[in-house]
């Protein structure tokens, strides 16, 4: 009877193993993700280095589904960057290119005007009732860089949740099956 | 160990990393252009010029634009945004920019243009200091890259006046 219980407890001894094997390498995997984004975080100073364009608004520039980095320095904001920005009462930030700018003397503070490239007119009519200008604190990064087509992963994810979880599924299934 | 399954994400990791540094070489190829544009403006009107009942002054003018942007464009540019801004101090506001006319050059063959335009944007002071004010007029171009980097820059035009009256 003792090499029964000797090959028991082998498999569980494996098992708890391999359990614990594939929940660190999964482990790896999120929080290298994360530490990936944070110092993103650090090295742009923006609170989302990264954006999706969503709309249609600066086409032919760009498109649905472009990603943008986004930087956010000290520099003073001029007309002609194309910056990322909330109105208060609105969840999604907006992707649209500066055209005024008034620059206080005295305390520095800007006046800032935008205006989707592919739109007729100025944003006034997306801001907040009443808002006129953008200041400093709504804007929370501008575009430097531009990768085409990678956001749609991102759109398709959240328009078909389905799709989401049939990945996630999959994904786990993979880790839980995979033997190496 | 060679399962399909462990060939396919060899295959697709190397793919994309391929891919990835395909585009950054093509946004670093750009660094070699070194442009040489030119633009002229001349304002050739001024359409009205008026206080409005809020206080700020408006003023409404033609324009003649004309430039040569060829040289912008490399193999990996997309299109170039070129817009003229008029700026100028004022005792309350170290910078105003406003934009005046904005256009999208989508290819280089439309990149030699001339155009006699009125102002597309509103020129509207934050206050009433137009008067007799002199003001630069500055051509910016923003490079928007098929991949990569954006680039910016701009030629300065200075010397400009506003006329010392309302009409």
């Amino acid at each position: 009877m003792g090499w029964i219980g000797e090959s028991v407890d082998s498999i569980k001894s494996l098992q708890i193993r391999q359990v614990l094997t594939q929940a660190v390498s999964l482990g790896m995997i999120v929080t290298s993700a994360l530490i990936i984004w944070k110092a993103l975080m650090c090295i742009t100073g923006s609170e989302s280095p990264v954006v999706v364009v969503l709309s249609g608004s600066m086409e032919p520039g760009f498109k649905r589904g472009d990603i943008l980095f986004l930087h956010m320095s000290k520099d003073p904001i001029r007309a002609g960057e194309i910056v990322v920005f909330n109105v208060d009462g609105r969840e999604i930030p907006i992707v649209h290119r500066v055209i005024k700018v008034h620059e206080r003397e005295d305390t520095g503070e800007v006046d800032v005007l935008t205006k989707g490239d592919n739109n007729y007119g100025d944003d006034r009519l997306l801001y907040a009732h009443g808002q006129l200008w953008l200041q400093r604190h709504h804007i929370m990064g501008r575009a430097v860089g531009f990768l085409p087509y990678v956001g749609w992963v991102t759109i398709i994810m959240t328009e078909k949740p389905i799709i989401k979880y049939i990945l996630i599924g999959a994904l786990g299934l993979l880790v839980i099956t995979s033997k190496d | 160990m060679h399962s399909f399954g462990y060939r396919a994400n060899a295959l697709l990791t190397f793919a994309v990393t391929i891919l990835a540094l395909m585009c950054a070489m093509a946004s670093l190829s750009d660094n070699f252009n070194s442009p040489t544009p030119s633009a002229q403006v001349q304002v050739l009107n001024i359409n009205w010029f008026q206080k409005q009942p809020n206080g700020n002054d408006e003023v409404s003018m033609t324009l003649n634009i004309s430039a040569d942007l060829q040289s912008l464009f490399t193999w990996n540019t997309k299109q170039v945004f070129v817009f003229l801004a008029a700026e100028y101090e004022t005792p309350k506001n170290s910078l105003n920019q406003i934009s005046l006319w904005d256009g999208i050059i989508p290819s280089k063959e439309h990149a030699k243009f001339w155009i006699h335009t009125s102002n597309k944007y509103r020129f509207i002071d934050q206050g009433s200091n137009l008067r007799g004010k002199e003001y630069n007029l500055t051509m910016h171009w923003h490079v928007m890259p098929k991949t990569g980097k954006m680039f910016a820059d701009k030629i300065v035009m200075p010397g400009y006046r506003l006329p010392q009256e309302y009409r």
